[in-house]
């Protein structure tokens, strides 16, 4: 059994599971298959099959970037992310997301390495199941009402959205993420972490590391953004927002 | 007075046969670096605290700053990248020569071990950001900084970069940063520029 990040993580159990983390309420297994015992020799994470072919998102993502993000930067994530936990197999325990709002307690020595390729695999993960081929136009169903209710209007969310992700200086991440209050709101994190480290769930994420935009778009960060709303899938979306709050 | 965007030392195509296309200075110089002196002019403009000032102030006086952060990013950003072309040369990297040799080998104990360990440095530098040889109290040192920061803001003398931002490499290396540091080494650090610096 190997851990894939579940996105299918509710709101509820999220935060039942950072009260537990803080000591005050017992922990919940929010991942059954997860918890069971692990083999040493079991790797922690496998890079999931990316969910569509890879020229599935052309012309607004091209094949070969698809390629090499999946493939090689995806791949290398779960690769130093499985090779750091076998040096403490006990964290094999926990599912991903479970280690995010612990990293402090994780030993020094792979700390950074779990923040950095656990995000890496998690942050991606979610990243192919957002994105779809036929894909783009408007947000739907209980996401959309709660994005008008949120942000005024689709159009704002979306301006927010790419400003956001433009106002991100170097590698990081743009994300859709329902906060601890139960509003959406848009934020912005370095490299490779993510809003669970924040205790917050994550609706959907841009990659806006310049390997995900730049054998298409170059040094224009504005247009990939612009142009990666034809490829959301949004029923997608709203299916883990309505599973998050829940 | 605006901030000028200082000339690539070299045709963008000088490199070709030492691993980077003119296409890559094409975007990094042409428009990346360009950008950044853009954004910094417009930044600056009309703000009496920057008036007269070098880029080098500017940084300093910006750095650490977070009312300030779009105004440094951009300025050491305008500065590492003059700083990377001169640490770039056709015909060279490898091994050095003389008295700079001679102080690797003091700092370091061997080429071979600078060249490990900026390699390491350059390599683990998580996300964006730069990889140098820096002179700190006399001593030579190997440092990474994340996104635009630079040594200038930690007192230190810059000798060397290597820009580490997936856009240095990525036309000609895609995601394989190793193989670009490798190259660098092997093929493209002008010691001379490093030795001037150190002179200076
Ligand atoms: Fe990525
Ligand atoms: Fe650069």
């Amino acid at each position: 059994m190997t851990h894939q990040p579940s996105n299918l993580i509710s709101r509820r159990q999220w935060l039942s599971y950072v009260g537990a983390a803080s000591g005050t309420i017992a922990i919940t297994s929010l991942f059954p298959n997860a918890t069971q015992a692990e083999t040493l020799a079991t790797p922690y994470a496998t890079l999931p099959a990316l969910p569509y072919a890879y020229d599935a998102l052309a012309p607004f993502i091209d094949e070969k970037t698809m390629k090499i993000h999946h493939d090689l930067h995806h791949g290398a994530y779960v690769k130093n992310l499985n090779a750091a936990l076998d040096k403490f197999p006990k964290y094999k325990e926990k599912p991903i997301e479970d280690l995010f709002p612990i990293l402090n307690k994780i030993p020094e020595e792979i700390r950074r390495t779990v923040r950095n390729n656990g995000g890496g695999h998690y942050n991606h993960t979610l990243f192919w199941e957002s994105m779809g081929p036929k894909a783009g136009g408007e947000p739907v169903g209980e996401l959309a009402t709660a994005i008008v209710k949120d942000f005024g209007s689709i159009d704002d969310f979306k301006k927010q959205f790419v400003e956001a992700g433009m106002q991100r200086f170097g590698s990081g991440w743009v994300w859709l993420a329902i906060t601890r209050k139960g509003n959406l709101a848009i934020s912005s994190t370095p490299n490779q972490d993510n809003p669970l480290m924040a205790s917050d769930i994550p609706i959907l994420g841009n990659d806006l590391w310049e390997h995900a935009y730049y054998l298409t778009y170059q040094n224009r960060r504005a247009e990939y953004l612009a142009q990666w709303w034809n490829v959301v899938n949004w029923n997608a979306v709203n299916d883990r927002y309505k599973k998050a709050i829940a | 007075m605006a901030f000028e965007q200082s000339p690539l030392p070299f045709a963008p195509d000088a490199l070709e046969s030492a691993g980077m296309k003119a296409e890559t200075f094409e975007y990094h110089y042409g428009k990346h670096h360009k950008a950044y002196v853009d954004n910094l002019n417009k930044l600056v403009e009309g703000k009496a605290e920057f008036e007269g000032k070098s880029l080098e102030d500017v940084i300093v006086m910006t750095a650490g700053n977070a009312d300030q952060t779009g105004i440094f990013n951009n300025a050491a950003q305008v500065w590492n990248h003059s700083f990377f072309w001169n640490s770039l040369k056709a015909g060279g990297g490898g091994v050095p020569t003389g008295d700079l040799l001679q102080k690797i080998e003091t700092a370091f104990g061997s080429y071979d071990a600078f060249k490990t360990e900026f390699a390491a440095a350059a390599a683990t530098q998580f996300g964006s950001g730069w990889a140098w040889l820096v002179e700190d109290a006399g001593t030579l040192k190997i440092t990474k900084t994340a996104n635009a920061d630079n040594p200038l803001t930690k007192g230190q003398k810059p000798l060397l970069t290597l820009d580490v931002w997936e856009h240095a490499y990525y036309i000609d290396f895609r995601n394989a940063r190793p193989g670009y540091i490798a190259n660098y080494l092997d093929k493209l650090v002008n010691w001379d520029f490093v030795a001037a610096n150190l002179a200076a």
